[in-house]
């Protein structure tokens, strides 16, 4: 039975094909019955749209049908059940389970009680594999994986994506850039472990200093929570906003990517310029996520 | 002229029929020691506990019997985390039956508590925290937290 619950269970041949697989989905190369007659639980237990909605897309083109739990309020999780006991239940309904949390390590624990495969959707500050697939998926599709420079910009302390794509990037000798605010920065821990697997991570002051080298920028939302003030807020945030200025004389095949929801990072303007890849990357997560149910149900 | 006379480790703590003697502890951690094969004030062992007794091999040491109770391999081991050089003597009939070192374990389950509040192992769930032991800390099979320093400091 196969799991899919971090990408550091993931080795690069497994990422490879997934990747393949969903460029050839996206070419309309799948069996629409490929999943038909099978079921799958879709568990989020905090609040989502394009994660959501796109597995539920995702298992709709494949021919399979989905169950949704509906708001946590209305859950039996509201009336004490454990999640060990919620997923016992919902493995005898359904033969896939993906699964959003607040609790880090809650697909893990969800794996040791499910009897059938389960998918993390995002565990609290944890992981969420299928976010970097399908990232890694839009950075493929304009240039190789290997060797390139990455700019992660942003909250990249809390930022489980920035994280998991960083470690994905170890795997490829990508050279890893951070720029983030004092106090949000990536946490020591992760960095040293990038080096350990000898990636070179390379922090900077401001994002005019770097933004001209970058293949990729992946930017993500500093959150409004992490300040003590409204205007404390304003003073960083204005100064991590990704313009059409900012952007002048960067690398020509350079994209932007942004998990979204975008707040204030990314200037509406930026959407019309050929570096915007965010929304790409977000159509992205159907073939990505069609491959990952292929993958843990066939 | 009268001498101060410091009475030996013999009869500071006097010998055991059966169970387990624990030598060569790390001075000052004995109930550190203990805490980590999960003897509380609250368990039925009788336990003899000796701190700061001389040694010829480490200076200073803590020494700690435990009677009617021979510990398991896997028991032993995970006193390696915080006395790497303990020596375990397992007693019958007042004669030592065997004599070993510790290995550090490969996983702790159920012994140190992960210090992220965000764990799903500090919930409650029907699951004991499970821990991978690394050269550089105790890596949480959970979330991924890291505990590099103050082992004892989390046990459970």
């Amino acid at each position: 039975m196969k799991h899919i619950l971090s990408i550091r269970d993931l080795d690069r041949p497994f990422i490879d094909d997934l990747i393949a697989k969903a460029g050839r989905i996206a070419s309309r190369k799948y069996r629409p019955d490929a999943l038909k007659d099978k079921v799958l639980a879709l568990l989020f237990f905090e609040p989502s749209t394009r994660t959501r909605m796109s597995f539920e897309a995702a298992m709709a083109r494949l021919g399979g049908t989905s169950l949704s739990v509906g708001s946590v309020e209305a859950c039996s999780m509201a009336k004490g059940e454990t999640l060990a006991d919620t997923i016992r239940v919902v493995s005898g309904y359904a033969d896939a389970i993906v699964l959003r949390h607040p609790k880090e390590g809650a697909a893990r624990l969800a794996s040791e009680f499910a009897t059938v495969p389960v998918i993390n959707a995002g565990d609290g500050a944890g992981q969420h594999p299928s976010q970097t697939l399908l990232d890694l998926y839009t950075i493929q599709q304009s240039m190789p994986l290997d060797g390139i420079d990455v700019g992660l910009i942003g909250d990249l302390r809390y930022g489980r994506t920035a994280h998991s794509l960083a470690y994905a990037l170890s795997m490829y000798r990508s050279r890893i850039h951070v720029i983030s605010p004092t106090g949000l920065e990536l946490p020591p821990a992760l960095v040293m472990e990038l080096r350990e697997r000898g990636t070179e991570v390379v922090e900077h002051e401001t994002i005019e200093e770097i933004i001209r080298c970058l293949d990729v920028l992946y930017v993500t939302r500093i959150q409004r929570e992490r300040f003590p003030d409204t205007a404390s807020y304003f003073d960083v945030a204005s100064s991590y906003r990704i313009t059409p200025e900012l952007l002048q004389g960067v690398r020509s095949h350079m994209i932007v990517l942004h998990p979204l929801p975008r707040v204030d990072e990314i200037d509406p303007a930026v959407d019309e310029l050929p570096y915007a890849r965010y929304f790409v990357q977000s159509k992205n997560g159907v073939p990505v996520r069609m491959a990952m149910l292929e993958e843990v149900m066939r | 002229m009268k001498q101060d006379k410091r009475p030996s480790e013999g009869l500071l703590i006097s010998p055991i029929r059966r169970g387990t003697v624990i030598d060569h502890i790390t001075a000052g951690e004995a109930l550190n020691v203990l805490k980590i094969i999960g003897i509380t004030g609250t368990t039925t062992e009788s336990v003899s506990v000796a701190m700061n007794v001389s040694s010829g091999k480490i200076g200073r040491k803590d020494i700690v019997k435990i009677e009617n109770r021979e510990l398991k391999k896997d028991e032993m081991d995970r006193i390696s985390l915080i006395a790497p050089e303990v020596s375990i003597n397992i007693i019958r009939d007042f004669k030592v039956y065997s004599k070993s070192g510790v290995e550090r374990p490969e996983f702790l389950v159920g012994v140190v508590k992960c210090p992220n509040p965000g764990c799903i192992s500090n919930a409650r769930e029907p699951i004991s925290s499970r821990f991978e032991v690394l050269p550089k800390g105790l890596h949480c099979m959970y979330c991924d937290w890291l505990i590099t320093s103050d082992i004892t400091g989390h046990l459970i």
